[in-house]
């Protein structure tokens, strides 16, 4: 298939895409598209093909086959982690990742635009604009009045919402966010569903996710995946009706 | 605890340790050269040439131990192989140092070392040329260890070799160096090594002015290296590498080339290394391969846990305690020292994770909290 024209209103292109691990294809065929300001749910059984999937449009991973489009015709098979990071893409580890021995404020600073080559870090200088985007960022992830205490003291929950602060204060384009509620408790989940409601628009989201109850808060598109490819796509209702979903995932 | 207000201030404002050990670096690069000098032997305050140069040998293996902490401490590259940089450096320096020897070795060849005449060589190696400018040799002291540095780790960091797989092979590193220079046809003087120096830069290095002009040196290059690496731990780029050395993936997915940082803060160590072994070798007046053996690497990387990792004057003090605890029960009870470097680094890890200085700081905490205490009145 040759390259579709990417509608200006397109985020993420993934189309045709494989990838095999010793003869296993953790994503086969794998098509995806996701608009400017979208939020995406993505559900499936362990082994759907999920992170493989997140893994290949951060660069970890190169796909054997397929193209990965992002934004303005950029072909993200080419570029490595940290490049594609730099593009403006923000990815949330399944395990909430934090720098445990830097305070909130630094793990943020660390985060922010800019600053990215050796010297240009060795040298970097945090003007007072960048100070009030990592207050501001604070105060949306309701972490504010703890901005000098160590990351490694914070709680699994708060540990995800420092890592997804992480993301915002880069204001990337794309948010890849995997599991964000895994540990959480249930006031944390309705929390971490509003917060991804709340920058959703000015950013698009993907979400990985496995609890049910949060994918129903997030309110939004679904796409079931299934041994690396899509199994149905559209809301949470309609998707929870489908047979061949059932049959996989729901239903056992 | 590690606050974000303006550190613009002072580069030691928030490293108390630090500033004291300065202070005291900087005194003693005065005073001991001076009371070697100016006193009279019989005086009680007066520092024997034997101690001043020990003392100056300690200071440049508190440089390495320095170079180490920086790698290991903040960024979480753990090298068993920086021997191999102190080597290169020491024997860049030894190079210089056998030049300078001219026609007064045993054989008397102006043109040759001795140990070259002995393997009835007639001509200077290539690569022994222009090492009799010591303004080339200093070159060739950072030169060298920064360019080895910058290959392996360029290959191996690239390669995103990390961990216990990272530290086995700078071991092979430091090791195939020890073989390497053990050879004769190498021209570093094989098993021997290169000693039996006269001169540096035209003064006796047997004479107390010079060695205490070295021991100065020794002091301020460690002052001038402490304040670089608190620099960079300082910056932003030292948050970074405390990135990496936490959450390394997070810092790559964040936008951050890991291989690059690692490189850069690998390549200063090396070179660190490099200029320590350059100073150490005029002090103890010999370089050999023994020098790359692969022991030596491992325990520059005891005297770090020891002191207290990541906290940069926590290595100093490891190394200095360390190694006159060496000297002295190596004199004593030479029998025990191996057992007591293994104790001291089991008891360190499991009882003193951050090290001699760390247990300082839990002592002074407690004691400060216990005053908070006593004011309040709900002291415990």
């Amino acid at each position: 298939m040759k390259t579709a024209h990417i509608g200006d209103d397109t985020i993420l292109y993934v189309n045709g895409v494989s990838k095999s691990f010793d003869g296993f294809k953790a994503l086969n065929n794998l098509s995806l598209t996701l608009k400017k300001g979208e939020m995406r749910a993505i559900i499936g059984p362990n082994g759907a093909g999920k992170t493989t999937m997140m893994d290949v449009i951060t660069g970890k991973l190169r796909p054997d086959e397929g193209e990965v489009i992002f934004s303005d015709n950029i072909d993200l098979t080419k570029y490595d982690e940290a490049e594609i990071a730099n593009l403006g893409i923000g990815r949330k580890f399944q395990k909430p990742t934090v720098i445990e021995s830097l305070s909130l404020f630094q793990n943020l600073e660390l985060a922010l635009q800019g600053g990215r080559g050796v010297f240009q870090a060795l040298f970097h200088k945090l003007k007072a604009k960048q100070k009030d985007r990592i207050e501001e960022v604070l105060e949306q992830i309701a972490l504010a009045d703890r901005r000098y205490d160590l990351g490694g003291s914070l709680s699994h929950g708060q540990k995800q919402w420092l890592e997804i602060g992480m993301l915002l204060v880069q204001d990337p384009q794309l948010l890849l966010v995997d599991e964000p509620a895994a540990g959480m408790t249930d006031s944390e989940t309705e929390t971490t569903a509003e917060l991804l409601k709340e920058i959703t628009g000015a950013h698009s989201v993907v979400v990985v996710e496995h609890d049910m109850d949060f994918i129903k808060a997030l309110d939004t598109t679904v796409t079931v995946l299934h041994e690396g490819s899509t199994l149905a796509e559209g809301r949470l209702e309609q998707v929870q009706q489908d047979s061949r979903v059932i049959e996989v995932y729901l239903g056992r | 605890m590690t606050t974000n207000k303006t550190s613009s201030r002072s580069l030691l404002a928030g490293d108390v340790g630090g500033k004291r050990l300065l202070i005291i670096l900087l005194l003693g690069s005065v005073i001991f050269p001076a009371f070697n000098l100016m006193l009279p032997e019989s005086s009680f305050f007066h520092i024997s040439t034997y101690t001043l140069t020990l003392v100056g040998k300690y200071l440049c293996l508190a440089l390495l131990a320095l170079s180490v902490d920086l790698i290991w401490g903040y960024c979480g590259i753990l090298s068993l192989g920086h021997g191999a940089f102190f080597g290169l450096g020491g024997y860049a320096m030894g190079m210089y140092l056998m030049r300078q020897i001219g026609d007064r070795g045993v054989y008397g060849n102006a043109e040759l070392p001795d140990f070259m005449v002995f393997l009835d060589w007639h001509e200077l190696p290539w690569f022994w040329l222009g090492f009799d400018n010591f303004g080339f040799a200093m070159i060739m002291v950072v030169l060298v260890p920064g360019v080895l540095a910058f290959v392996f780790g360029w290959l191996a960091f690239r390669s995103r070799v990390t961990g216990v797989y990272f530290s086995i092979i700078t071991q092979a590193l430091t090791y195939a160096l020890l073989l390497a220079f053990f050879r004769n046809d190498m021209g570093f003087g094989g098993n021997n090594g290169l000693t039996d120096f006269k001169e540096i830069l035209g003064f006796n290095l047997q004479s107390d002015v010079t060695r205490s002009v070295l021991f100065s040196c020794s002091a301020l290059a460690l002052i001038f290296c402490y304040l670089l690496c608190r620099w960079i731990v300082d910056s932003k780029l030292g948050r970074v590498l405390i990135g990496i050395r936490d959450a390394e993936s997070r810092t790559r997915f964040t936008g951050y080339k890991v291989e690059y940082f690692k490189l850069f803060v690998f390549v200063l160590s090396a070179v660190i290394a490099g200029v320590a072994g350059a100073l150490y070798v005029p002090q103890v007046g010999i370089i050999n391969p023994g020098e790359f053996g692969p022991l030596n690497s491992i325990e520059i990387v005891v005297w770090v846990a020891i002191g207290g990792r990541g906290t940069l004057y926590g290595a100093v003090i490891g190394a200095l305690l360390v190694n006159y605890a060496k000297t002295y029960f190596t004199g004593a009870m030479p029998e025990v020292w191996l057992f007591m470097l293994g104790g001291l680094f089991v008891v360190s890890t499991i009882y003193l994770p951050k090290g001699v200085v760390g247990l300082f700081q839990n002592l002074q905490a407690r004691k400060e909290n216990s005053k908070i205490g006593t004011i309040t009145g709900v002291g415990t």
